[in-house]
C-alpha cells in the first residue's frame, strides 16, 4: 500500500486515528495515520447490527414474560450466561435462574446490587428496560460500497 | 530508582499494534531504540491460524497473529532482557503493587480488556483480553496511560483500569503486568533478527492442518461451506469477525503482512542482504491482496455485489495463502544462508 492509496473513511475511529504502514516516494515503509476504512466500518457495523437484533429479541421475550430484565443487560453488555457468571462470581445456574421473571424479582438487595455495579446502572433500574437502546454506532446510516 | 531509568521522560509513540508497540515503548525507555516493526518481526509475530472448533463470541477463531504474549515473550529473551511479569488473585493487590512500581520509577505494561477502557471509541469496545497497554506514573485516583494504539498520552481512573485488568472469559488478564528489570544485554541484534525470522517460517510452514499456510488453505475452503453451515446471516457475520481481525484496530493494515514487510526491510538494512529488500516487496504485495479481499468480502456482507461469492472469496485466500506459501520457503533459505554467514564471523 503506498502512502497516498491509505484510506481516510471516518467511522468507527471516531475523531481518533490509527496508524497504517505504508510505503513512501522511495518504497520505504513508514507510518501513515488513517481515519478509518470502509470494510472496516461495514465490519464493525454488522457487528453491532447483530447485537441490535439480539436485543430487539430479548426485549420481545421480556415483553411475553419468558425473561427477566437481566437479559436485556446482559446483552448489552455483550455477554453470555458463561460471562456473566463469570464476572458476577454467581453460578452458571444462578444466573440462568435470574434470567428468569419470577426468581428475578425475589433477587435480595445484595444480589442486585452485584449486577448493578456490573452493568454500570442503579439497582432499581435493573427492574425496568430503558426507552432505547443506546447502541455506539447509528445503524441507520448507509454507508455505499 | 533505578539508574539505567530516566523518569517522567517516557516518550509517547502511536504505533500499529498494541503488543509489540507496549513491547517497543518499554525497550525506548530502556535506552534501545527499536522500530516497532523490528519488535513485531523479532517476535516473530506474524501467523494465520483458523480454528473452527474453538469458537470465540459463538465464531470460529481466527488470527493473523501469534498468541498473545508471545512477541514478549521472545524479544525480551532474545534480547536477553531481564523482565518481571506477574499475574494477581486480588484486585487491591495488584493495584498497590502498580502504584508502587510507578514511584519506584518503573514504566509498567499491563494485559488488559478493551471492553471497560473509557477512552477507548465506543464502537470498538468489545470483549477481546488481550490489549497492552504501558502505565507511565498517577495522580490523584487517575493513571497516566501510553497506549501504543492511540495518538497522546491519556488518562484511565483507578476503577476503569481495575476492572479492565480483572476482566473475565477467553484469555483473561488476571491483572498481568510486566516491567524491564534492566537494559537489554545484546549489543548485535543480527543473530535475534535471524532468530526472528525462523521463528516466523517454522509456525507459516508448520505441518498443522489450522496454523499457518495450511490453515489459510483450511480456511478457504471452509469458507465456501459458511452459508451452509451457519446460515446466510451469521455467515455474513463471520465474514465480518475475519475482516475486523484483519483490519481493525492494532494490525497496521493487511492483517499483519504490511508491518512484517517493514521489518524485513529494515533486517534487509541491518543484516546487509538484498534478498529480504526483494521478499520485503512480494509480502507488500501480499498484503495488497489481503486488502482487496476484504474489499471484496465487505461488499460480500453488504449484499450489494452478486459476483463476490464465498466461492470467490475463498479463492482470493488460496491465492494468498499460494503466494505467502512459496514466500516463507524462500525466506528459510535466506535464514539458513544468513545464519551461517553470521556463524562464519
Amino acid at each position: 500500500m503506498r502512502k497516498q492509496d491509505v484510506p481516510q473513511d471516518v467511522g468507527v475511529f471516531e475523531s481518533e486515528s490509527v496508524v497504517n504502514y505504508a510505503l513512501d516516494g522511495e518504497g520505504r515503509y513508514c507510518l501513515t495515520p488513517t481515519q478509518g476504512w470502509m470494510p472496516v466500518n461495514e465490519a464493525n457495523r454488522l457487528a453491532w447490527e447483530e447485537i441490535q437484533q439480539q436485543l430487539n429479541l430479548v426485549r420481545s421475550q421480556i415483553a411475553a414474560g419468558q425473561l427477566s430484565s437481566l437479559a436485556y443487560y446482559m446483552s448489552r453488555a455483550l455477554m453470555d450466561v458463561s460471562l456473566l457468571a463469570q464476572y458476577s462470581g454467581f453460578a452458571r445456574w444462578r444466573v440462568k435462574r435470574h434470567l428468569k421473571p419470577g426468581p428475578f424479582s425475589r433477587l435480595n438487595a445484595e444480589q442486585l446490587a452485584v449486577y448493578a455495579w456490573l452493568f454500570g446502572v442503579a439497582p432499581e433500574a435493573l427492574r425496568q428496560l430503558p426507552e432505547e437502546d443506546v447502541l455506539p454506532v447509528s445503524l441507520e446510516g448507509e454507508s455505499h460500497v | 530508582m533505578s539508574e539505567w531509568l530516566a523518569p517522567n521522560s517516557f516518550q509517547h509513540r502511536q504505533y500499529a499494534h498494541c503488543e509489540s508497540g507496549a513491547v517497543a515503548g518499554l525497550l525506548n525507555h530502556a535506552g534501545l531504540p527499536l522500530s516497532e516493526a523490528l519488535v513485531f518481526g523479532l517476535g516473530g509475530g506474524l501467523f494465520f491460524g483458523y480454528v473452527p472448533f474453538v469458537k470465540l463470541n459463538g465464531f470460529p477463531l481466527m488470527t493473523y497473529r501469534c498468541y498473545p504474549g508471545g512477541i514478549f515473550k521472545r524479544v525480551t529473551h532474545s534480547l536477553r532482557c531481564p523482565v518481571v511479569q506477574k499475574r494477581y488473585r486480588h484486585p487491591q493487590q495488584a493495584m498497590a503493587e502498580l502504584d508502587r512500581l510507578l514511584e519506584q520509577g518503573h514504566v509498567v505494561g499491563l494485559q488488559t480488556s478493551v471492553f471497560w477502557l473509557p477512552y477507548i471509541p465506543a464502537a470498538l469496545r468489545f470483549h477481546f483480553n488481550a490489549h497492552n497497554l504501558l502505565v507511565i506514573g498517577k495522580e490523584g485516583s487517575r493513571y497516566r496511560i501510553s497506549d501504543p494504539v492511540v495518538s497522546d498520552l491519556t488518562w484511565c481512573e483507578e476503577e476503569d483500569l481495575c476492572r479492565a485488568r480483572f476482566a473475565r472469559g477467553a484469555l483473561a488478564p488476571k491483572g498481568r503486568c510486566y516491567y524491564l528489570q534492566g537494559p537489554p544485554q545484546v549489543t548485535d541484534l543480527r543473530p535475534a533478527l535471524v532468530h526472528g525470522m525462523q521463528v516466523v517460517c517454522r509456525d507459516m510452514l508448520a505441518p498443522i492442518p489450522v496454523g499457518g499456510i495450511r490453515g489459510m488453505r483450511f480456511m478457504a475452503c471452509a469458507m465456501e461451506q459458511w452459508e451452509q453451515r451457519y446460515g446466510v446471516r451469521k455467515a455474513r457475520y463471520c465474514l465480518a469477525q475475519l475482516i475486523r481481525m484483519q483490519e481493525e484496530i492494532g494490525t497496521g493494515g493487511g492483517g499483519f503482512r504490511f508491518i512484517y514487510a517493514a521489518f524485513l526491510q529494515e533486517a534487509a538494512v541491518q543484516l546487509h542482504c538484498e534478498k529480504l529488500e526483494a521478499l520485503s516487496d512480494r509480502l507488500t504485495a501480499i498484503g495488497d491482496a489481503w486488502r482487496e479481499f476484504a474489499l471484496s468480502a465487505a461488499r460480500c456482507c453488504k449484499g450489494r455485489d452478486e459476483t463476490v461469492t464465498y466461492h470467490s472469496l475463498g479463492q482470493q485466500v488460496l491465492d494468498c495463502a499460494n503466494q505467502e506459501d512459496a514466500l516463507f520457503r524462500e525466506l528459510r533459505e535466506t535464514t539458513r544462508t544468513l545464519k551461517h554467514q553470521l556463524k562464519g564471523l
